[in-house]
């Protein structure tokens, strides 16, 4: 009998939402019309959106891979024998050449779309678990230790170095500890988050595991975005396999260390992804941000210690564990280290998920990678870091992707979504829509943000209509600083970042007179 | 089980829905924390949380019904009326709006007769706004029905929501 011919299609959403699951379903009846024995597996997303639905075929080769295909185009394939990996218009080649990828440093995204998000075996067999044994055998100071060595640093927005917090934690005394896990990704302009527990739920687990074993938690939490069914599910099912495996409940692997996982759905809040408003959440009240101090990590979930991390924060941690803490360190460069997941996003013709060492710079990432605008117009702004995050121009380009350099231009990486926007933005229609989201979002907590964030979008429609401008542009630097200074969390403290570079590099929008419906398209 | 709730209305009184909110109220270990996780369950359930179940939810969670009301008028997924057959959400946000989502929200609202976060008065379409559905790179995202769809075209939600 011949072997199977293994065909690899993703069930990542965004594949999904351009008519992955259809391809499938249409690559499995023409197999089986055709009498071709085929493997049909479902992967998660190597990161290519643009080449999505992307279907690979394993041959004597390698992997080779078709793309972006239609299901019209697959009766097409099948006459062109893609099984064996035939030519076609739509063929990329060996998957592993493909330069956007080829070029990655592919760290915490080494094993996304390769396997089935759920086989453990395959986990294993690609060194999962590898960092979680190594810890286990180590005193909990030890793994601390070279959490802190590896240079990690928090992937959720605000840079804070990883091995600090879990050694407040692991030294807090207290009955209960809590593990957290943010994955309520609620930037515009990422998906890091969601491609990682879609694509390699197993490693953000294993991360957590080796978090709860060095702080000395039982039980961990993951705060999962409503907005992201899918990512639930595997989630869920994810859990599942490690408890039916053993490597979640009491006594792990024979140990003293009993973990365990659970679950909680957000509810279309984004400011749940503060982290003491998540806490908030998961507590099962309205998402109220709390002032510090006390600290999470001493005072957080249920008034016990809680290491608070995010998703790539934690997913990094066992092949840090695995490989050591100077692999880590040696990617990167100064006071950023280790690779940082970028994500393409916007007006992009090649939209996607880059993994890097930092220090790339941004022309690197929107021409290199990128290949410039999807519309084909030259690029005019670029968001970096969400939506509190601030707007840059082309002549930020060859700024290195680093904290301190992006501080030096008054920019910030965030989560690392970069959003581009070609020539036909209004720079002073964003500023509005800034503020505009703002009020929406805001918890309700303090003033300046949640009345400031009303005022301050209607000061900049007045501005955009003609409206005494110089009066309202003072008016709105002024709200600016005062939401600044006067904000509990950076929901209001850092909303005035997109609407001052705004003011900044893109002037000339707030006193336009040939506003037209350009924007409107 | 016994609660103020059953003992103020007699459990005679109770009807098959009320019984089963009780019994998910229990399955949460009528644990107050639990309570994002039980609004979720039911409009999973229902579609939507009826304000008779709110007085349920907070006897069986110990909490007044001010306390769970609060918890759902803060959280934008809470809906305390019944959805329409098809709900769109669109994305606003900035990565979408620099792919052309404005031109998609209003050019599907006008051909909807509908304005954001109303429903056609047949309540067949609903259009809700979200912020980011983690699909940036393959905007216009919206999700039609709770499924993720990248590159949006009017034409291509009106001929979905059209079929029934
Ligand atoms: C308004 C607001 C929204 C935030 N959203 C997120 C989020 O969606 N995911 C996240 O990990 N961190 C988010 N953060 C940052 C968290 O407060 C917190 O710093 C982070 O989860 C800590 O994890 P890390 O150190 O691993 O980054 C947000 C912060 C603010 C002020
Ligand atoms: S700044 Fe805004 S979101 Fe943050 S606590 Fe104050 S009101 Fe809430
Ligand atoms: S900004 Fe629209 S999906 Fe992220």
């Amino acid at each position: 009998m011949v072997d199977k011919v293994k065909i690899y299609i993703p069930d990542d959403s965004s594949a999904i939402s351009v008519g992955a699951d259809d391809v499938a379903q249409r690559v499995a009846e023409m197999a089986s019309a055709q009498n071709v024995a085929i493997d049909l597996i479902r992967t998660g997303s190597r990161g290519m959106f643009w080449l999505e639905p992307m279907i690979e075929v394993e041959t004597g080769a390698g992997r080779v891979a078709y793309g972006p295909v239609t299901i019209s185009d697959v009766d097409r394939l099948f006459k062109a024998d893609f099984t064996s990996g035939g030519d076609h218009s739509l063929a990329l080649g060996l998957v592993a050449d493909i330069p956007y990828l080829a070029k990655q440093d592919r760290v915490t995204f080494a094993r996304c779309g390769i396997a089935a998000p759920l086989d453990l075996a395959a986990y294993k067999a690609t060194d999962g678990f590898k960092g979680f044994e190594a810890a286990l055998k180590r005193p909990q100071a030890d793994v601390v230790a070279d959490i802190l060595a590896s240079g990690l640093r928090g992937r959720g927005g605000a840079g804070f170095p990883a091995g600090i917090k879990w050694q407040t934690v692991m030294q807090a005394e207290a009955k209960h500890k809590y593990i957290c896990c943010n994955a309520d990704e609620g930037d515009s302009g990422t998906f890091a988050d969601r491609m990682l527990m879609e694509g390699d739920p197993f490693q953000l687990l294993e991360g957590m595991m080796i978090a709860g074993y060095a702080v000395g938690a039982e039980v961990g939490y993951i705060y999962i975005r409503s907005e992201y069914p899918a990512a639930i599910d595997k989630i869920k099912g994810a859990v599942e396999v490690l408890q039916d495996a053993g490597l979640l409940g009491s006594n792990i692997l024979g140990t003293d260390f009993s973990f365990n996982i659970k679950i909680r759905r957000g509810a279309g809040a984004y400011i749940c992804g503060e982290e003491t408003s998540m806490l908030d959440s998961l507590e099962g009240k309205r998402g109220m941000v709390r002032s510090k101090p006390p600290i999470p990590a001493l005072s957080g979930l249920f008034g016990m210690p809680t290491l608070v991390n995010n998703v790539l924060t934690l997913a990094a941690v066992p092949s840090i564990m695995a490989d050591g803490p100077e692999a880590y360190y040696a990617f990167g460069q100064g006071r950023a280290r280790g690779t940082q997941p970028f994500q393409l996003a916007g007006n992009i013709k090649h939209g996607g998920l880059v993994e890097l060492a930092y220090g790339v710079t941004l022309r690197e990432l929107i021409e290199g990678y990128g290949g410039d605008t999807k519309s084909g117009r030259p690029v005019r702004a670029i968001q970096l870091g969400g939506p509190l995050g601030a707007y840059v121009s082309a002549s930020a380009l060859d700024t290195p992707m680093d904290y301190e350099a992006l501080g030096e231009i008054g920019a910030m990486l965030g989560h690392g979504g970069i959003v581009v926007f070609d020539d036909s933005v209004d720079m002073a229609q964003q500023a509005a829509f800034a503020m505009e989201f703002c009020a929406v979002e805001s918890c309700g907590k303090c003033t300046p943000c949640r009345i400031g964030s009303v005022r301050g979008r209607e000061t900049i429609e007045k501005i955009i209509a003609g409206e005494c401008p110089s009066d309202n542009m003072a008016l709105l630097t002024d709200l600016c600083d005062i939401m600044e200074a006067g904000s509990l969390c950076a929901m209001g403290g850092l909303t005035p970042m997109p609407v001052k570079s705004a003011i900044t590099h893109f002037a000339e929008d707030f006193t336009r007179s040939d506003r037209g419906q350009e924007f409107d398209k | 089980m016994l609660n103020i709730y059953t003992m103020r209305r007699g459990i005679k009184l109770m009807s098959d829905g009320e019984k089963a909110l009780m019994d998910l109220c229990t399955s949460h270990g009528n644990n107050a924390a639990n309570l994002l996780e039980i609004l979720h369950d039911v409009q999973h359930e229902n579609g939507f949380v009826a304000p008779d179940d709110i007085h349920i939810i907070a006897d069986a969670l110990n909490l007044s019904a001010a306390e769970v009301q609060g918890v759902i008028s803060f959280y934008p997924d809470f809906k305390t009326t019944p959805p329409a057959k098809h709900t769109i959400k669109i994305c606003r946000a900035e990565a979408c709006q620099a792919q052309g989502s404005r031109g998609l929200e209003k050019n599907l609202s006008t051909a909807l007769g509908v304005k954001m976060g109303e429903a056609t008065a047949d309540n067949h379409v609903a259009i809700e706004a979200v912020y980011c559905l983690g699909n940036c790179a393959l905007g216009p995202a919206v999700m039609l029905d709770g499924k993720p769809q990248g590159r949006a075209t009017v034409d291509g939600l009106l001929a979905q929501v059209r079929k029934g």
